[in-house]
């Protein structure tokens, strides 16, 4: 180990970093298809994120644990592997939970294989650190993921059926935007909170920049 | 630095081959392992699931049931059946006092992006259908699922009318969908404006369906009838 690398952060931070600073959905935009794709309603959005957050904990927890056994040559191979046995996994258990909500889910579960949310913190996370760190990081990321896709589900749930978690809040006061829960909608979801995301983190740079001047002189 | 003699100099060292193959093949023999253990504790629950959901979907197409009986087709003669059996089947209804609410029937039908997958439940005495349910369909949201959603378009299946011809071999006005709001007779369905391709959908599975299942269950009414017992 070299003099100049970084210290190694808190453990604490491995998680917090996926919940703000480099949130899966509105910082890294990682793993969009399912994000898109099933934030219609906040309870698909919330089992989506869960069923991601289940996979990103055991794939992390098998790949970080195998990191010395795995030869890098088939490093890919054998994360694919391991994350598509969980997600057969995961099937089965919502299958066994709730057929209505494997129903709603569809074909985006099977999907998690490829989402590159999970791949991506197995190959650069998981397969570089230890056990402990990596199942913080996976609890993070995916907690970020989840929060994600939820802020995205429960607006479009709001605006495009007029209810939440299947609760009608408006009754006939407002008209549904049907657009919003339409697969349009989650892109023009997806942009507004990235516009607002984006807003907050530069102010706040702006902000510190300020301090940082103000200190100086 | 040591060369190994006879080779090309340059050529890349391969790496090992046991390693890999003891990764891949161990990872794999694992993974294997953990899905069928885990496929094998949540079989029966999840077969227990879809009986419950098709029961539950039973007792809503045939209203006052409080008992199912499956019925399987045994080349052109129903069979009472136990459990469960691959191949075509009807459910019987029966009310508290044993007499027969109606049968459920299973229907597809192509709909706006894939096939729509229904039950419905026919009513021997009314020769009508009293009730309609999706089981399984992928039509746009907020347009095309309304089928499944919407009250007014429910109420077509309160009773909607299949009697058969003279000849007892086909039903005598086959079921079609007409506009929003332009039902004039019992065996139109009312359709969903913004969502035509849908109703037309529903019509076409019930019509397709009725037409060969309708004419065999008027026939063998009373296997039905005296199925309760």
């Amino acid at each position: 180990m070299s003099a100049w690398e970084e210290p190694t952060p808190p453990p604490a931070d491995e998680m917090i970093k996926g919940l703000w600073r480099e949130n899966p959905v509105f910082v890294q935009l990682l793993g969009m298809c399912p994000v898109l794709a099933v934030s219609n309603s906040a309870v698909n959005a919330l089992a989506m994120g869960l069923a991601t957050t289940f996979v990103l904990l055991l794939s992390n927890l098998l790949v970080s644990s195998l990191r010395h056994f795995i030869p890098r040559q088939v490093r890919i191979a054998t994360y694919i592997l391991i994350i598509a046995t969980f997600v057969t996994v995961v099937d089965y258990l919502i299958q066994a939970i709730s057929l209505d909500l494997h129903k709603a889910l569809g074909a985006f579960i099977s999907l998690i294989v490829v989402n590159c949310l999970i791949l991506g913190r197995a190959e650069a996370f998981a397969s570089k650190n230890g056990v402990f760190r990596s199942l913080l990081d996976a609890m993070g990321m995916g907690m970020g993921f989840t929060l994600g896709l939820f802020a995205l589900g429960a607006v479009r749930e709001i605006l495009g059926a007029g209810s939440l978690f299947g609760v009608d809040l408006f009754h006939d006061a407002f008209e549904p935007w049907v657009v919003m829960i339409l697969p349009s909608g989650g892109f023009f979801t997806l942009a507004a909170w990235l516009l607002v995301f984006n807003a907050i983190r530069q102010r706040r740079e702006r902000l510190d920049r300020a301090v940082a001047g103000g200190a100086a002189s | 630095m040591t060369v190994a003699l006879g080779k090309p100099p340059g050529k890349p060292v391969p790496p090992p081959i046991w390693p890999l193959y003891r990764a891949m093949v161990g990872v794999g023999l694992a993974c294997a392992l953990l899905i069928v253990v885990v496929h094998q504790t949540t079989a029966e629950t999840i077969a227990d699931n879809r009986a419950e959901a098709l029961e539950r979907a039973i007792f809503e197409v045939l209203p006052d049931t409080v008992r199912t009986r499956p019925f399987r087709l045994d080349g052109v003669e129903f069979v009472p059946t136990e459990g469960a059996f691959e191949g075509e089947q009807v459910h019987a209804g029966y009310r508290d006092d044993g007499s027969l609410v109606g049968v459920a029937i299973e229907g597809t039908a192509m709909g706006y992006q894939d096939t729509i997958r229904a039950l419905y439940g026919y009513s021997i005495d009314l020769d009508a259908i009293v009730g309609f349910r999706v089981l399984e369909s992928r039509e746009t949201p907020g347009l095309g699922d309304r089928i499944e959603t919407e009250e007014s378009f429910r109420a077509n299946f309160e009773r909607l009318d299949v009697s058969l011809n003279e000849g007892g071999s086909a039903p005598r006005n086959p079921i079609v969908a007409v506009a929003e709001g332009g039902k004039s007779a019992p065996w139109q369905i009312d359709g969903l404006s913004g969502a035509t391709i849908s109703s037309v959908a529903v019509a076409n599975l019930l019509r397709s369906s009725t037409e060969r299942w309708v004419p065999l269950l008027e026939q063998q009414h009373e296997v039905f009838e005296r199925g309760s017992r």
